[in-house]
């Protein structure tokens, strides 16, 4: 039988009872979630709902007060897990070390574990940025490109790994909607091109509904509700109404 | 300072069980040595020059008044080999470039490029704390050692043009040979390599811990070289008890 950590294939995700506090304030109260092998999984709610918590939680960045978070059924906070499967995180920021050139930043993890060649860095490192639409950029700085460029960089480094499963921290905020959509295709041209798992935290409805497989939707801590977009779209909680339906209202 | 030892210890220990790895850091290591020795050695010089210059101004007339004018070479060389030379300058490199190490990866936790290199399953102690100990532990007796030797020199020069001194150059090295001796300078360096290991370590250390935003790293800052001096003389007085004999 093949060993799933070395295969190609996604990873599933499960969280179980997961609470966080910060300064005896309650971020996450409870968090169940399954996450199937291969599906685009996004989490919405309004801002401060804990969201990046979440995130943070599944790659293991935050230890849990309670709860754990199971990687194919193995507990995350096993110190084996972060060198058995290959997870990514493509923050908000982009998180590009400043110091190293864009070439240095997406080639980092297969340097840095000396898993190729100098040379066969640099020609992978040359294909994952083609893959998100870059080119000519391998010698600039982090600090001479612009939003969308670094968070596309974000994704090129996060491909660099292979990864079984790949976090997205809005990746569409600080974005035009034309960078919007070229970051939402894509993440759904990951998924048929590397079968890799994503999960997607995001407050943009259109980068939501546009790519997931299915939805949560968190607020105050607690899911309010998992589905298909459909069947989110069709709830008839307050909450979840008042969030996918919030506008403006200008007076004529 | 003190609620923070117990980490700053175990950063030390984690960042010696690393040592293996030092190897695959080497380029870092060698840019980091770089960088020290670079923005130093001009500043390490100068400041040197001037400890020998007013330790010889401050101690020669009055020897010479005594008509102990063979021992001002002798002052001199010895209290800047075994004292001066390595605290001055690991003072002057926690202001210099402890100062920046906090800063730099003090923002790189500010700005989650530290999370980013956890994700990518790179242990920030290995990437970022060990070539930064190495290199200062080889960077600081190295600049020491030219430090001990300019110094010597600034004595040297002060002693022959002041009309007060007078003593000439020979004279200063003969007196200086007759009292300071190989261990006196190997001392001086030893402390130096101690204090260079007080120095990495406290400025890592309070980089990592950085929380908030610029303000934090400005506090950081702070913290790195007020804790890394306080250390220094600290352990300044501890090592000249064991060293004494």
């Amino acid at each position: 039988m093949s060993d799933p950590a070395n295969s190609n294939s996604g990873v599933s995700v499960q969280v179980r009872g997961l609470r966080k506090s910060f300064d005896g304030q309650e971020v996450l109260k409870g968090i169940d979630l399954d996450i199937k092998a291969e599906e685009i999984f996004v989490i919405m709610g309004p801002s401060g709902s804990g969201k990046s918590v979440l995130l943070k939680h599944i790659i293991g960045l935050d230890p849990p007060d309670a709860g754990e978070i199971l990687i194919n059924g193995e507990s995350i906070q096993k110190s084996e897990i972060a060198s058995k499967y290959r997870l990514a995180l493509v923050f908000q920021s982009g998180a590009l070390l400043n110091s190293l050139t864009v070439g240095e930043n997406v080639g980092l993890y297969l340097t840095e574990h000396r898993l190729k060649s100098p040379e066969e860095i640099q020609k992978i490192v040359a294909g994952k940025l083609e893959a998100v639409g870059l080119k000519d950029v391998t010698d600039k700085m982090p600090s001479e490109l612009s939003g969308g460029m670094k968070k596309r960089v974000a994704i090129a480094r996060a491909l660099a790994s292979e990864p079984q499963l790949i976090l997205y921290d809005e990746p569409t905020s600080e974005l035009d909607p034309l960078s919007a959509v070229v970051i939402g295709e894509e993440i759904l041209e990951l998924k048929k091109q590397i079968r890799v798992t994503s999960i997607v935290v995001s407050h943009d409805r259109d980068l939501a509904f546009g790519v997931a497989d299915r939805i949560a939707v968190i607020n105050e801590g607690l899911i309010v509700i998992v589905g298909t977009p459909d069947e989110v779209k069709k709830s008839d909680d307050p909450l979840v109404q008042k969030f996918l339906n919030a506008d403006f209202k200008r007076e004529p | 300072m003190f609620e923070n030892i117990g980490e700053i210890v175990l950063l030390f220990w984690r960042t010696l069980m690393a040592l293996p790895l030092a190897w695959r850091q080497r380029q870092k290591v060698f840019d980091q040595f770089f960088e020290i020795g670079n923005a130093s050695l001009l500043m390490v010089c100068v400041l040197s020059f001037f400890i020998g210059a007013v330790i010889a101004l401050q101690t020669g007339p009055v020897l010479v008044d005594r008509s102990l004018s063979s021992a001002v070479g002798g002052i001199v060389g010895i209290s800047i080999a075994k004292e001066l030379a390595p605290v001055m300058m690991a003072i002057l490199i926690a202001g210099r470039i402890g100062s920046a190490m906090a800063a730099e990866i003090g923002s790189m936790r500010v700005y989650q490029e530290i999370d980013a290199l956890r994700t990518m399953n790179i242990n920030p102690i290995h990437y970022l704390v060990l070539p930064r100990l190495i290199a200062m532990a080889f960077a600081l007796p190295m600049l020491v050692l030219v430090a001990i030797l300019v110094g010597w020199f600034g004595g040297a020069v002060v002693a022959e043009a002041n009309n007060h001194i007078n003593v000439p150059f020979q004279e200063f090295y003969s007196g200086l040979r007759q009292i300071v001796e190989p261990k006196d300078v190997a001392n001086g360096v030893f402390k130096s390599f101690c204090f260079a290991l007080i120095i990495a370590t406290v400025s890592c250390h309070q980089g990592l811990m950085t929380i908030g935003g610029p303000r934090g790293i400005g506090r950081s800052v702070t913290k790195a070289v007020v804790n890394s001096i306080v250390l220094i003389v600290i352990f300044d007085y501890i090592l000249t008890r064991v060293l004494l004999k």
